[in-house]
């Protein structure tokens, strides 16, 4: 009995993540290494591979954002030194050629200044000043003469180190310049300044010579941080840059960086611009040039995701349907070993039963004959002393031989259940038969079996050992599952011409919805280690060989219900 | 004076014994024999109208016995009788070499109508 009621109120009720007691841990560790590995195999290289490229890609740009940068500042520092230098050789050699009294004139200072003008561009103005700081002479397009410039510190630089590159700023005229001034002297004890203006537009021209793009800036700031030129993102000349953390003064430092300024990551190229305040500043900002390449990363982003999560669909229905398979697979094939240990042991037990059967049948019909010789003798002698006694126990002994012939007819028709073998049978005695071997268990314990057959069931071809099977298993169970002082009802009925149906009821407590579904699969049973949860799937395989249908229905307190369907002719 | 005579063959001693003194009581003179040798011999320096015959014998089979009486002894009837519908049933090529056949257990009254049939056809 594999789904004996009975029983069912004290089981363990299988869930129904795990019906037909399969061991299904063992799948699901299965299918989570088979998830895992398979991940692991087909993601791993695709990651490693993403990742490859992603530093491989973000460090050729910052290679390139180095270099651009690297090349601006060389350039340009080449050119403002040689810019600086020049013009400052060049006023020197005014200093050097001319005396004072050379100079000591406006004309005589014009003629100079348009020397300058006509070798070299960038000179706004020129100026001889005292040594008291009041400008003697001048020439240019401002109103200077006489301007007092003691209290300037670019004059006092002069006066500190002979000669002074300012930085730049607006001065008496309000714009922005920067003055190259030289301390000469004028005699024995007296010196002179001699200084010219410088436009910024000269300087604009060395920093902006290259075009840049919109993620590069190129300027100057002096060593205060405030810009000397104008800068695209941090405004016009005198304007503060946020600290730059620029070293200590290096002739020929030249230094590249990469920096996180107003918080995007940026290449810091500077370098100080000998014999002047200026410093030159060039930065690149690496994300602005790279949105291009940014995009793209995140459409790889997306294309990387896209095919991770694409892979870990496959691969988890791949593993589950492999598992599924395996699973049936392994099913299929304890199932079938188990009936073939099943018919192995059936047919064992049936050569067993014949085997005593005939043993048994000899000395019964020896008994049966002398019986029979005894009645003879007190049926046909004249004289026999307690003839009637005698033949009443005579007939007492032949009951008994009939008893016991009955049933090692029994025996003798189980000892054949196991060769397949289509036969006329009819049904009710058939079952009649089935109930005979219960009949001493139900007698025990007070289960009463009721038959209620149709007239006219016509007689159905099938095979007799199986059919004997079938019946025997549901009946066993009935008897088990309604307890002492039980009923089983048990019809025969011919619905139409073509099959049989049997119905064996019983009024035991039922089974609930949930282990219904199940009783039928093989490994399900509600017995614990006491059943194979073979029983009923064997019932029905054998009837579906047989050509039939069988079904349950039950409810939890009313009993159970088997219905069983046969061919009146089976159809091979 | 007895109505034929007829020759009951089979292992059990106890059983065919017992049936020769039953047919008696019924005025049926028989004889038996517990195995082949035996009966054949009987048959040679008795006659018999009806033989019943035990297909399972030990040494000799039933067969074998059934063939020597059905060349030996032609007009003699030979009712076969077979097993206890176990799996030893004679097969039917054995059986339709015989008059008839009865399987066991077989009351005295229908052997003696069983004989008596093979007789009125003879």
């Amino acid at each position: 009995m594999e789904a004996d009621p009975e029983q069912i109120k004290t089981a363990e009720t299988p869930s129904p993540e795990k019906p037909a007691g399969v061991r299904l841990p063992q799948y699901r560790a299965l299918r989570r290494y088979l998830i895992l590995t398979t991940l692991t195999v087909s993601l791993a290289p695709l990651i490693i591979m993403a990742t490859i490229n992603y530093v491989q890609d973000t460090e050729k740009y910052k290679t390139e954002s180095r270099f651009t940068v690297s090349r601006i500042l060389s350039n340009t520092r080449r050119a403002l030194r040689f810019a600086v230098t020049e013009r400052r050789s060049a006023l020197n050699l005014v200093g050097e050629e001319n005396s004072y009294n050379d100079l000591a004139s406006d004309a005589n200072v014009a003629g100079a200044l348009r020397s300058l003008k006509n070798s070299f561009g960038g000179f706004v103005d020129l100026g001889v000043i005292d040594s008291k700081g009041t400008q003697l002479y001048y020439d240019g397009p401002y109103d200077l003469k006489g301007r007092q410039y003691s209290d300037q510190e670019w004059y006092q630089q002069v006066l500190l180190h002979d000669v002074c590159v300012s930085k730049i700023f607006l001065g008496y005229r309000n714009v922005p310049h920067f003055i190259i001034a030289f301390k000469r002297a004028r005699s024995a004890s007296d010196f002179y300044v001699l200084r010219a203006t410088l436009d910024l537009d000269m300087i604009n021209r060395q920093v902006y010579s290259l075009e840049l793009d919109p993620a590069t800036d190129a300027f100057l700031i002096d060593d205060a941080g405030l810009l000397q030129t104008s800068s695209a993102f941090y405004g016009p000349p005198g304007q503060q840059v946020p600290d730059l953390y620029i070293a200590p003064h290096s002739r020929e430092r030249e230094l590249i960086d990469e920096r996180i300024l107003d918080d995007q990551p940026v290449t810091l190229g500077y370098a100080y611009i000998t014999d002047s305040p200026f410093i030159l500043v060039v930065i690149h900002r690496r994300e602005t040039s790279l949105a291009y390449w940014l995009g793209h990363r995140s459409e790889m982003l997306w294309f990387l995701l896209i095919s991770a999560a694409l892979i870990v669909l496959v691969v988890t229905y791949g593993a589950i349907h492999v598992t599924n398979q395996l699973r049936q697979a392994d099913l299929k094939r304890a199932k079938l070993f188990h009936n073939i240990e099943y018919t192995s042991k059936m047919a064992t037990l049936g050569r067993l039963a014949a085997s005593v059967a005939h043993e048994i049948n000899n000395p019964l019909a020896i008994i049966n004959e002398k019986a029979g010789l005894m009645k003879d003798m007190a049926t046909f002698s004249d004289e026999f002393p307690n003839r009637d006694k005698a033949l009443a126990l005579v007939d007492s002994i032949t009951a008994s031989v009939e008893r016991c012939s009955r049933v090692t007819h029994r025996l003798l028709g189980f000892g054949r259940r196991m060769d397949i073998r289509k036969e006329k049978i009819v049904i009710e005695s058939l079952l009649k038969e089935v109930v005979g071997f219960q009949a001493t268990e139900a007698a025990h314990r007070n289960v009463q079996i009721e038959f209620h057959v149709q007239d006219d069931v016509a007689t159905i071809e099938s095979d007799r050992g199986q059919l004997q099977q079938v019946f025997l298993n549901i009946v066993n169970n009935g008897i088990s599952a309604v307890g002492d002082g039980g009923r089983i009802d048990i019809s025969v009925e011919q619905p139409n011409s073509n099959e049989v149906t049997v119905t064996i009821a019983d009024n035991g407590p039922g089974i609930s919805d949930e282990n219904l579904q199940h009783v039928f699969e093989p490994f399900f049973s509600t017995k614990g280690e006491a059943g194979t949860g073979l029983g009923l799937s064997i019932t029905r395989d054998i009837v579906e060989k047989l050509g039939g249908v069988i079904g349950v229905s039950s409810s939890l307190g009313h009993g159970t219900r088997f219905t069983i369907n046969l061919p009146i002719e089976k159809a091979d | 004076m007895s109505k034929w005579h007829a020759l009951l063959i089979d292992d059990e001693e106890e059983l065919v014994s017992t049936l020769v003194e039953r047919l008696a009581y019924r005025g049926i003179e028989a004889r038996y024999a517990v195995n082949g040798p035996q009966a054949l011999e009987l048959m040679e320096n008795h006659p018999f109208d009806v033989v019943l015959l035990d297909l399972k014998l030990p040494g000799m089979s039933g067969s074998e016995v059934l063939a020597v009486i059905k060349q030996k002894w032609p007009g003699v009837p030979v009712i076969m009788i077979t097993g206890h519908g176990g799996g030893e049933d004679a097969p039917m090529s054995e059986l339709a070499r015989a008059h008839d056949c009865l399987t066991k257990p077989v009351s005295i009254e229908i052997l003696i109508a069983k004989m008596e049939e093979v007789l009125a056809t003879r």
